[in-house]
């Protein structure tokens, strides 16, 4: 390729520019979050010291040079905007799980209405905003449609939501409209939404795929009957025609496709056996932890007192229960719903754990009458696996949520996590052990002075990994 | 110095069928039609194929497509204030079989007792075990305990046997009760006793033990005036002789004795001195093994001996034996002299007259308030064989109108059992207490089954002024009660048996504070520290005397009864633990047998062990020579095993066999019929006691054969440098004094081609070692074979703690045993009559450069950051690559579904016997410990350190924010342990015991193959024996 010099120096300009826009961040500044400079840089950075001969390359080198980094940035820069986007709606879900999903779900009325239409039925982003941030304050302002909105759920107050940014609530709705998109598309409507998500960037792959392969195959046939006519031309006879199908290399590509396919589908099938993530029974009481954990604020140990001593953290036996019972004998809380959406009769749920314990009210109560409450368990590890909760609330100190999701905002308990040694493992390799503060690793002298001396960086300090926290018999024996 | 060491026959000669099996991996060829005809010519028809195919694709459909089984999860009612769910709590409480009392703590998770631990805090056992203590536990949930009382066989309930009794009793009249029970050590079940007997007067308590100790009561009463058997110091002998007292295995209080023998046995390396055992036997004991010197000698010898003894010491001429015996009993009277006042001699004998002379000795070599001690008396062994012999006589008479029995079981273990068969048939009221359906419980009209010991309140004065207490740790199983509670009740007593223990402690010890603290801690000791002697009564030696030299000269052979170490007199019989567990010194398994020398194997079975085929055909092959025995006018016919070490003249037979099929699956052959061959009817009764040896025997040769499960032969592997002859060392103190150094200069010349000891780790290999710069923790044993005696106590709470499966007799017979611990029985010297023994526990030794690591294709083992050699049984495909390639032999396959782990149940029919099937009873694997997985078939398994221990330490350091400290942690084996060989911890941790004990025996120290270099995390402190000459 020749290009004259006029060519060069535009694009010598050019190349200014995108460094500027490099130096001030410009070019990335609405992708603040993701910190994609340092690893381009990083790219430059080998390119020069693997090629240092390229310094010395002509002019017209240092174009393509200089071209070759434009589409890089370019391409980089446009996959980071692909990925931002879908980085928000999943940030969009997230947000949606930890802050709404107690009272709302996308296309379900809980406590609060269905989410799906929300743009429709708010069309003042700004109210919608502050409606959000602090639904009282809203109120008094007088607004009609929130008012009707109040009034038609009981008068049921809205949490305050200050510390969502206008950002994140715009994710989240984006989030819900996606969602409700998907559910009215999906002819099951009990679809979960990570699916649904899935299946918007797959059908688009998918689709893109099926073109390409079309175009390929068009073209291979292009190419094949171009060369039968040239064979003819030079006069070279060629085998006889037979149809595609017939051909043994598309069967045996079409072969690998489904083997590969196949054995794919198949190990995720397997994979997932035994695996119960959101597994939430009807239990023999419908308890909540929303009303004990998260309204009345109970402590988790006050009724698992095994959690702090030993492997199990116990579900708590009927005469823990009647420590309070005895006294709160009715229900006078928010109103509270189950999965299906039907309300509860929390006063009716306390007669039946009476009934269990053997207490007729207005009488003493007599502790041995009680019998057992037989619950349904939720969380089944396999019997290989040892696990003690001792090791991980007291001395690892992870918080109860990490493992049981946000237990004080679920009413009947599900699985939050699907308990594979997969996840387990993840969590052993990024978590840190206490290790400064718990005099058992004051024998890790080694460790200890790598942190002093900086050889181990003290931000992510000492993770259960290190300390072999991802070997085999540290669960299985 | 390297001695040859030598576990079996063929090893010793070198034969063909030795090295043969040294290069075969597992005993047997692979099950395949294959290995006959090549692998790619066997015929698997296409059908078969389809067939399979079509089953597993099916199989995997229908598994996949199952549903998720809903799981329940149901919290306690009223949850007691110290439970917690998960966590295992330890009560301490106390051991009593027979008149034998052990304080120990039974370690209860979720309301089941799981394991037995010692308790530390006992000044009697100082929180050792024994093999029958450990598997006592197992006893608890034996599906052949009697569930409910009967009369006539018939289930009845508490108040109609109660109605019925009362009634028998009121019709008796005058006519005397016997209460008939083994030797009681609880005060307070005494006391009941006596009150049962105050309102019927003319009745009377007849103690009677299975293995009699009338002989030593009997005697000290003439000697000392007193019918009890004394404290013995061993710990304070230098010199200990015991004529055929096997006082570390079974006799008196083998773990009280294994702990003091151990503390002389125990090496200074700056300054070694150690105590002498000088052993007379005719029959190869445990005690016996690992004597420093062992003298052979007849059974009909052993008073000429002890009277010869009493000469040599004395200063007079030594008669009456022969020339060999002569110079035996001249060296050991030298020895003893030399050391008055810090020497003991005992005897195992049950002949007054022996037992006279005995004392005769002490007293001359001063050993009264130094070696043996009359200020605290032993409680356990009361029964006088005269008293039985008089009631079996009232019996026959009709003078007895009840007869209550509790423990003894003179139906199956009275010489003369048949004649008290007849007489307690002749009694109106016969009442059994008996926990399982015995041979004597089965001729009782009424069965009251009592509790287990774990189920019962209880209490025990093992010696004056140690008591120690048991508290139920369990509700009981079954439809029984303690038999107290049953004598209280037929009395007409109000209160029961807790509440009368309660208020004897309150009143003794001083209030109920201390009852509940003395409960609490199990044990209470009032008893005072200074050693006291007894005054000596002479007179009765010189008639004691005369009537050994009255003795007749015997030359037939003899035979000789002893008791196994596991089994005892027959306690163990029904338990599969104990059945499993190899004989320390016959490493035989779920048999009795009779004892051969190998010159009477010359003779009677035409087996030449020095000629190599003759001693293969012996020796590879399970059956062995059915040899008719003939004595005391009773025939049985016994396999026969060829034990070196065996007088030429005397054939031993292990008492506790032949028992009824009611007592279990374990106490019957696979056949139906009994296990082994009872021996207690060769016994007889001679001056007053019972005989225990017997001067002529027949024997003949049947020509027929019968399989014996010996562990002797297996795991034996050579590996590419060389064979396995040099996992253990020995040395003699004469040699350790003259050249300290010399282990270490041997292990110098072993690694000499890879760098010497200093460079060995590095340069040993081409790989660098990364187990050197880890941080934390490293775990390491190290076990002193000089302290160890080979009781097997480990391989039993080895067994408990590790789920580890019994496989049973036919299992056993294919190599397919699954201790993770076993102990290595080496004989060492040419002298095949009376080889020298050494015991070598042997368990995975956590190479960190571990053969087996890097042979796993699924990498199922591996090692940790702690030094541990992983196994992952989930991951296991069961290649036994790892098994092969261990030089050790400590590997484990489960071969078959032994623990009834697989889903598919029929995994385990037909393959194996009914001993493995009620292992997996309900009931039965109420034992097993929760936090320990149970292997399925076709997974290899290992000792495993005890890794839940390891983890359990670090969490409650961790929880308590501080190092992990040795008293942490003691592993199973180390806890088991009646002489603290086996050392445990961090070797890391330069104040660990562990450090101190490698750091404090750099002499001693070895690694078994070290020149492998596989570096293995277990140590040993070589073998030292006391003797001066040395015929290397």
């Amino acid at each position: 390729m020749i290009f004259n010099k006029n060519d060069i120096n535009k694009l010598a300009k050019l190349n200014k520019i995108i460094v500027k826009a490099n130096n001030h961040q410009l070019f990335l500044k609405k992708f603040d979050k993701f910190d994609y400079l340092s690893p381009l840089s990083h790219i430059f950075a080998t390119r020069k010291g693997i090629f240092p001969h390229l310094k010395q390359l002509t002019v017209n080198m240092a174009f393509v040079k200089n071209f070759a980094r434009l589409i890089q940035i370019l391409s980089i820069a446009m996959l980071v905007n692909l990925f931002s986007n879908q980085l928000l709606a999943q940030d969009g879900k997230a947000l949606f799980s930890q802050n709404c999903a107690a009272c709302h779900a996308v296309n379900k009325k809980l406590t609060g209405p269905a989410l799906a239409g929300v743009e429709e039925r708010w069309p003042d982003k700004a109210k919608l905003h502050a409606w959000i941030h602090n639904s009282a304050a809203f109120l008094k302002t007088g607004d009609a449609y929130a008012n009707k909105l109040y009034n038609e759920y009981n008068k049921t107050a809205m949490n305050l939501f200050p510390q969502l940014t206008d950002k994140e609530i715009d994710a989240i709705v984006g989030y819900v409209n996606t969602a409700a998109k998907a559910a009215s598309a999906a002819p099951a409507a009990g679809a979960s939404e990570a699916k649904v998500q899935e299946a918007d960037n797959s059908l688009l792959f998918g689709l893109l795929t099926l073109v390409l392969a079309v175009i390929a195959l068009v073209l291979l046939q292009v190419n094949s009957n171009l060369k039968k006519l040239a064979d003819e031309k030079e006069g070279i006879k060629s085998p006889e025609a037979f149809p595609f199908w017939r051909n043994k290399s598309y069967l045996a590509f079409a072969a690998v496709i489904l083997f590969l396919a196949g054995g794919y589908m198949t190990t995720r099938g397997a994979i997932g056996l035994g695996r119960s993530k959101d597994y939430q029974p009807v239990q023999p009481i419908f308890y909540s932890h929303k009303v004990h954990a998260g309204v009345n604020q109970i402590n988790c140990q006050y009724c698992h007192i095994g959690v702090y001593q030993g492997k199990q953290a116990t579900i708590p036996s009927v005469n823990i229960c009647m420590n309070c019972h005895l006294a709160i004998n009715e229900y006078k809380g928010e109103k509270i719903y189950n999965e299906e959406g039907t309300e509860v009769n929390g006063t009716a749920e306390i007669k039946k754990l009476y009934k269990y314990a053997g207490f007729e009210e207005g009488k003493p109560w007599d502790a041995s009458k009680a019998t057992p409450i037989e619950w349904v368990r939720i969380h089944n590890l396999p019997d290989h696996v040892y696990f003690n909760h001792s090791q991980h609330v007291k001395v690892g100190q992870v918080a109860c949520q990490t493992c049981h999701g946000e237990i004080q905002k679920m009413g009947e308990v599900k699985q939050f996590t699907d308990l594979s040694m997969g996840w387990c493992i993840n969590c052993h390799r990024e978590t840190k052990v206490q290790f400064k503060d718990n005099g058992f690793y004051s024998i890790y002298e080694k460790y200890h002075a790598d942190l002093k001396n900086g050889k181990l960086d003290s931000t992510k300090g000492v993770t259960v990994e290190m300390i072999g926290g991802t070997e085999c018999q540290k669960c299985h024996y | 110095m390297s001695k040859q060491h030598w576990q079996s026959f063929g090893e010793l000669n070198n034969s063909d069928a030795y090295k043969q099996s040294v290069n075969d991996e597992f005993q047997e060829q692979l099950p395949m039609e294959a290995a006959d005809n090549g692998f790619l010519q066997t015929k698997t028809p296409r059908r078969d194929f389809l067939k399979y195919l079509g089953f597993s694709t099916a199989a995997a459909t229908i598994a996949a497509s199952c549903e998720i089984p809903v799981r329940k999860a149901i919290p306690f009612a009223n949850k007691p204030e110290d439970i917690v769910p998960g966590t295992a709590n330890y009560y301490a409480t106390t051991y009593i079989q027979d008149g034998d009392a052990v304080s120990i703590l039974a370690k209860v998770r979720d309301g089941r007792p799981i394991k037995i631990e010692g308790n530390d805090l006992s000044p009697i056992t100082k929180g050792g075990t024994s093999a029958r203590v450990q598997a006592s536990v197992l006893d608890l949930y034996d599906t052949a305990r009697l569930r409910f009382p009967t009369i006539e066989n018939k289930e009845v309930t508490f108040e109609e046997v109660d109605k019925a009794i009362a009634a028998e009793i009121t019709s008796l009249g005058a006519a005397p009760i016997v209460i008939l029970t083994s030797t009681i050590v609880s005060p307070s079940t005494k006391e009941v006793i006596a009150q049962f007997l105050a309102k019927h007067p003319g009745s009377k308590h007849v103690e009677y033990d299975a293995v009699s100790y009338s002989g030593i009561l009997l005697a000290n009463q003439a000697s000392y005036g007193k019918k009890a058997i004394p404290s013995y110091r061993f710990d304070n002998a230098k010199v200990i002789v015991s004529l055929a007292a096997d006082f570390l295995g079974t006799w008196l209080s083998p773990i009280e004795f294994s702990k003091q023998y151990a503390t002389g046995k125990k090496i200074d390396e700056k300054n070694p001195e150690m105590s002498k055992h000088i052993q007379f036997e005719s029959v190869a004991s445990l005690t016996g093994s690992n004597a420093d010197e062992r003298f052979l000698h007849r059974p009909s010898e052993t008073g000429a001996i002890a009277v010869a003894l009493l000469a040599a010491v004395n200063g007079q001429s030594v008669s009456g034996v022969n020339e060999e015996l002569k110079k035996a009993i001249t060296k050991t009277a030298k020895e003893l002299v030399e050391n008055k006042g810090k020497s003991l001699v005992v005897s195992g004998s049950n002949d007054v007259n022996v037992q006279i002379v005995v004392n005769a000795i002490n007293e001359t070599l001063q050993s009264g308030g130094k070696t043996i001690d009359w200020s605290a008396i032993y409680n356990t062994k009361q029964g006088v064989d005269a008293e039985f012999a008089t009631l079996v006589d009232e019996l026959n008479a009709g003078k007895v109108g009840g007869l209550f029995v509790f423990g003894a079981n003179p139906a199956y273990n009275w010489n003369q059992s048949k004649k008290f068969v007849e007489g307690i048939k002749k009694a109106k009221l016969t009442v059994s207490f008996n926990g399982k359906a015995d041979e004597t419980t089965q001729l009782c009209k009424y069965v009251v089954p009592t509790h287990h010991f774990l189920e019962s309140w209880g209490d025990a004065e093992i010696k004056t002024g140690h008591y120690s207490f048991q508290q139920p740790t369990i509700n009981p199983l079954f439809k029984t009660r303690q038999w107290q509670d049953s004598l209280l009740k037929w009395n007409g007593a109000d209160s029961d048996y807790q509440k009368i223990v309660k208020q004897y402690w309150s009143t003794k010890l001083g209030g109920e504070t201390a009852y509940e603290k003395a409960l609490q801690e199990g044990l209470s000791t009032t008893g005072t520290a200074s050693l006291v002697g007894a005054s000596f009564n002479v007179s009765s030696v010189a008639a004691a005397t005369s009537a050994i030299g009255a003795y007749p000269k015997v030359t037939t052979t003899e035979l000789y009864l002893y008791q196994k170490v596991a089994i005892g007199a027959g306690e163990g019989a029904s338990n599969p633990w104990l059945q499993e567990m190899p004989d320390p010194v016959t490493k035989a398994t779920w048999d009795n047998y009779l004892v051969v020398s190998p010159a009477l194997a010359k003779t009677l079975l035409k087996i030449d062990l020095t000629n190599n085929g003759q001693a293969d055909a012996y020796e590879v092959k399970p059956p062995k020579h059915v040899v008719k025995i003939t004595a005391n006018g009773i025939t049985v016919q016994l396999p026969a095993l060829i034990i070196p070490g065996t007088h030429p003249d005397t054939v031993g037979i292990a008492l506790g066999y032949g028992r009824v099929k009611e007592l279990g699956k374990s106490a019957t052959a696979d056949d139906g019929n009994p296990l082994g061959a009872n021996a207690f009817p060769f016994a007889s009764i001679l001056n007053g006691t019972v005989s225990y040896s017997i001067n002529k025997v027949d024997l003949s040769d049947t020509g027929d054969k019968y399989p014996v499960a010996l562990t002797q032969t297996h795991n034996i592997y050579n590996t590419a440098q060389g064979n396995r002859t040099e996992v253990m060392k020995e040395l003699t103190l004469a040699e350790y004094k003259a050249k300290p150094t010399e282990i270490l200069e041997e292990r110098e010349e072993e690694v000499k081609p890879y760098g010497g000891l200093k460079n060995f780790q590095a340069q040993g290999t081409i790989y660098p070692n990364s187990m050197n710069d880890r941080p934390g923790i490293k775990w390491g044993m190290s076990i002193d074979l000089n302290s160890c005696t080979g009781c097997g106590a480990c391989v039993v709470a080895c067994t408990a703690e590790n789920n580890v499966s019994v496989v049973g007799k036919p299992e056993v017979l294919r190599g397919h045993e699954m201790h993770w611990l076993r102990i290595d029985r080496y004989y060492s010297g040419e002298d095949l009559d009376n080889p020298k023994v050494v015991f070598q526990p042997l368990m995975c030794q956590h190479c960190d450069n571990a053969p087996c690591e890097n042979v796993c294709p699924v990498a199922a083992t591996n090692h940790s950051s702690e030094g541990l050699n992983q196994m992952t049984y989930n991951r296991c495909i069961g290649t036994r690559y790892c098994a092969n390639n261990c030089p050790y032999k400590v590997r484990r396959f489960n071969w078959a579904d032994y623990s009834g782990a697989d889903s598919f149940p029929d995994n385990q029919k037909e393959v194996l016997n009914d001993v493995v099937l009620d292992m997996n009873d309900d009931l039965t694997r109420m034992v097993l410990n929760p936090d320990v997985t149970v292997r399925s078939r076709g997974v290899i398994e290992k000792c495993s350190f005890c890794v839940q221990r390891l983890q359990a330490s670090k969490l409650s350091a961790k929880k308590e924010s501080r190092p992990l400290a040795d008293s942490d942690l003691k592993v199973a084996c180390q806890q088991s342990c009646p002489t603290n060989a086996i050392v445990f911890g961090n070797a890391n941790d330069k104040h660990s015991a562990i450090t101190a004990h490698r750091m404090d025996n750099p002499n001693r120290l070895f690694l078994s193959l070290e020149q492998l270099h596989v570096l293995p995390n277990v140590t040993y402190l070589a073998k030292v024996r006391n003797i001066e000459e040395e015929k290397a």
